[in-house]
């Protein structure tokens, strides 16, 4: 067998993280500054003509701008310059600790706890809640004696206080992702559990654990600070608290003293802040979002197409179709600019009473079509077409308010997945009610018992207890004829089913598909049927129309297609049908027989 | 024939769902065995426990009666140690192909890492790629590229060529056609039926379509609410099922042709009211 490569390659690239980052101002600016700030700290032999703490008289206190004293001098008649430089040391060194410590603790932990088996993660999450309830700063306070006053201590402690955060952060991330199939694939490709944590769950918890130790790193050099400010801490070292505690005493004679270490404190502890933010701006925003430029201004500019003007369609052939399509595009801009086009140009026609299947494989368009009859498309999709009329109605023209009435009326439509089009949070019958009352009006007593007549007409057993029920306390199958009996309260003319057994058992499927072909004969209804699986149009539809890459490539009465397709395509699908009455006939393929066997798929 | 895989009376629960919630039981009792080069088609509806059997042969949960054999060897609660060993033998290929490949690993990645992990070396292992992206008919170059690139199909392919890549006896496919398009899907199970001719690899193959699993299996398993309630060769089982379950099942099923569809439903509507 030439095996052929069938599916397109879907290019689609994001833009990496870091280029995202650079995207975000903010969060440039942060990191320019801070690296700037990191820079003079380094310099500071090089930049300042004083150590920190040598003082002199003359300098007591001296303006801004004194030969040698930049900043000036402070009341013990130390650089200014010279201290805050040296302080800026002693806040990423801070840092750099507290983080280092919360993230050697927190990772392991957690990755270890996520991963184990339930028990050892309760205690390993046990013992770490404990220690989140421990006050830090109150801690770090008492423990001054033991420190001894060291920065480096204190902020190692400082880091151990915080580690739950980190391991509860990468606790959670783990449990998320170790559900994924690819853990398990890699588990049963005989990975240990260190490589699995390493080469597969690392990296997928790695984004949120850069944000939050940009926090923290914020949040350490803001607590050093505190303490320094307190007093906490050796005299030695020069840092941002302690600057600012003698200038705090100073602060009605020499204000300005006060300003450079605070600004300094702003901009380390901020920036930190600012760049965490961003991170998780880049990282979240994984969307492909248009250009704003390319979304039309008006509402009319949408529709704006070179079309013959007319008014309630009325030809003169015959008895004019209830949906009536001609040359329907639908297309989305792309963030290269130019406009994509999902569905190319179809026209299609519904008879009142009518069964049509749209069928067709993925991203074939039939669900766009779908949705544009429904008017569900989204904001951005540019629809237009020669004649989109329901009812005789316009759906291109007209007030988006008649409009959306005009669909009320005269459309229904019942979802592929069932379970969550059902508010988790509210009865079945409370839903029933809201819709109903939202379509025919009339008071609750009134639309209480509509919903309970057709709950009975979907074939609920008991229609009471359901309504009664909250969406989990049904099975699949119930919670599709709770849709049904929806879409069917306001006696709609067109039903547009969306795949509607696809997320069903088969046995389930066969009831659903008995109940819609009830329904459409007692009600008179038309049908609209999306779906992939030929099975279901042969039991539901007189006529199909199939679709490949937004355009119908062949319609017409199904019996008669599924015979003699004409088009290639449509003979491919039917063929890539599995026969009923194929099954395998070769024999085992033990080492006793020759490679390449005789035997093959009969009938 | 030599009996590969030989599945005894297993039991599988699941713990209860709240504080002293007693554990529910979701395999009553199974029994089942694949020969070399074998096909096992397992059918079923969602909760009938087709897949937890499936996990259970691949160690991924624990039993609870019962035993497991392959190779005449118990294998059911091996430590991690012997387990790993096992995969050398036992390989999987899961439904969701979004899913079951790391999207942040390149293809080349994916498929030597099994083989690394079974300690082969690494330059041994990065030249037995590109022969394991011929074999399932994938492009040299896709290695280099990301999962995430791939169409669904195509993805279905670098998980098959994972679970070939260090040649197993044993595959257990858990819908492993069911996310896909019907001409992939038609392509998908040519090249499985192709792969075994050649390298006599077992299937398990389990599917809640037996359409599907007509077409792959020379033997089908029905499985109803935890227990098996029909075997047999795949031919006897889906045209003259004798299990009334099993005829539900394929009666309830909607064929293409639309005449004999029309057949279908009236038998099938004569079934319920009988």
């Amino acid at each position: 067998m030439s095996v052929l490569i069938p599916d397109s390659v879907e290019n689609i690239r994001r833009p990496n993280v870091f280029r995202r980052l650079l995207g975000n101002p903010m969060a440039v600016g942060s990191m320019v500054l801070i690296a700037a700030v990191i820079v003079l700290g380094l310099l500071a032999p090089v930049l300042s003509p004083h150590s920190p703490n040598f003082s002199s008289l003359d300098a007591v206190n001296a303006p801004v701008g004194t030969p040698g004293y930049l900043l000036g001098g402070d009341s013990s008649g130390r650089d200014i310059f010279a201290r805050l430089l040296a302080s800026v040391n002693t806040a990423m060194l801070s840092a750099i600790t507290g983080v280092a410590v919360a993230l050697l603790i927190g990772i392991p932990f957690g990755l270890i706890s996520g991963y184990a088996k339930p028990r050892t993660d309760s205690v390993f999450s046990w013992v770490f809640n404990l220690l989140m309830t421990f006050p830090a700063l109150v801690l770090l306070i008492v423990a001054f004696p033991i420190t001894g006053g060291s920065y480096v201590v204190m902020m190692a402690i400082f880091g151990f206080l915080f580690s739950p955060s980190i391991f509860r952060l990468v606790r959670n991330l783990v449990v998320a992702v170790k559900r994924e199939l690819y853990i398990d694939a890699a588990r049963v490709s005989g990975l240990s559990t260190a490589r699995i944590l390493r080469r597969h769950i690392l990296p997928a918890v790695r984004g949120p654990i850069v944000i939050t130790a940009s926090f923290l790193a914020g949040v350490a050099i803001a607590v050093q600070a505190g303490l320094a400010f307190l007093g906490l801490g050796t005299n030695d070292v020069p840092s941002f608290g302690s600057m600012t505690a003698d200038a705090f005493a100073n602060l009605y004679v020499y204000p300005i003293q006060f300003l450079w270490p605070t600004i300094m404190l702003a901009i380390l502890s901020g920036g930190f802040v600012l760049i965490g933010n961003g991170l998780r701006d880049a990282l979240e925003d994984s969307s492909l979002a248009p250009t704003k430029a390319l979304r039309p201004s008006n509402p009319e500019a949408r529709h704006a197409t070179a079309r013959a003007p007319h008014g309630p369609a009325q030809t003169s052939e015959g008895p004019s179709p209830l949906l009536r399509i001609r040359n329907l595009r639908v297309s989305y801009p792309t963030t290269g600019g130019q406009m994509k086009q999902v569905v190319n140009g179809i026209s299609l026609d519904l008879n009142a009473g009518g069964v049509l299947g749209l069928i067709g494989e993925s991203g074939s368009g039939k669900t766009q079509t779908a949705f544009a009859v429904l008017g569900l498309l989204t904001q951005e999709a540019r629809v237009e077409a020669d004649e989109f009329t329901l009812d005789g109605h316009d759906l291109l023209s007209g007030d988006a308010g008649d409009l959306k009435r005009l669909r009320t009326s005269l459309l229904a439509y019942v979802p592929q997945e069932p379970m969550s089009n059902l508010a988790p949070s509210f009865t079945v019958g409370a839903q029933l009610v809201e819709g109903i009352r939202a379509t025919k009006g009339g008071t609750k007593r009134e639309a209480r018992q509509l919903a309970l007549d057709l709950l009975r007409r979907v074939g609920i057993v008991d229609p009471a207890r359901t309504y009664r029920s909250y969406p989990h306390e049904i099975s699949g199958g119930m919670a599709q004829r709770v849709l049904i009996a929806g879409a069917i309260a306001a006696g709609p003319r067109l039903l547009i089913a969306d795949e509607p057994t696809t997320a069903l058992d088969v046995t389930v499927q066969a009831e659903i598909l008995d109940l819609l072909r009830n329904l459409q004969t007692d009600l008179s209804m038309s049908v609209l049927l999306v779906t992939h699986n030929f099975g279901v149009v042969a039991d539901l539809c007189d006529e199909v129309a199939v679709m490949r890459s937004g355009e119908i490539v062949e319609a017409g009465s199904y019996r008669n297609l599924y015979r003699h397709a004409e088009h290639v395509y449509t003979k491919q699908l039917i063929g890539a049908i599995l026969d009923e009455d194929t099954y395998r006939t070769d024999p085992v393929a033990t080492s006793a027989y020759p490679d390449h066997s005789e035997g093959s798929v009969g009938r | 024939m030599t009996t590969l895989l030989a599945v005894r009376d297993l039991k599988v629960q699941y713990p209860g769902k709240g504080f002293r919630q007693p554990p529910s039981e979701v395999l009553h009792g199974v029994s089942l065995t694949i020969a070399a080069g074998e096909t096992l088609g397992l059918v079923g509806e969602s909760g009938s426990g087709k897949t937890t059997l499936g996990r259970a042969v691949l160690g991924l949960v624990e039993t609870s009666g019962g035993s497991i054999e392959f190779n005449g060897q118990p294998i059911q609660d091996l430590s991690a140690r012997y387990r790993r060993k096992l995969a050398k033998d036992i390989q999987v290929v899961f439904q969701d192909p979004y899913t079951s490949l790391n999207p942040a690993l390149l293809v080349s990645d994916i498929l030597s890492e099994p083989l690394l992990a079974q300690g082969r070396s690494r330059q041994d292992a990065a030249a037995s790629v590109a022969g394991l992206l011929d074999r399932v008919g994938l492009p040299k170059d896709a290695g280099n590229r990301y999962a995430r690139e791939f169409s669904g199909g195509q993805r279905q392919r670098v998980a098959i060529a994972r679970a070939l890549a260090i040649a197993p006896k044993l595959i257990v496919c858990d819908e492993a056609v069911s996310a896909l398009d019907l001409v992939t899907q038609a392509r998908v199970l040519d090249l499985l039926i192709e792969i075994q001719r050649e390298t006599k690899v077992a299937y398990l193959f389990i599917s809640h379509d037996l359409t599907v699993v007509r077409h792959i299996s020379h033997r089908v398993a029905v499985m109803y609410r935890g227990d098996i309630v029909e075997t047999g060769t795949a031919r006897d089982v889906t045209t003259s099922p004798s299990n009334p379950y099993t005829q539900q099942l394929l009666l309830a099923a909607p064929v293409a042709d639309p005449a004999e569809q029309t057949k279908r439903r009236h038998a099938r509507i004569a079934l319920r009211t009988s």
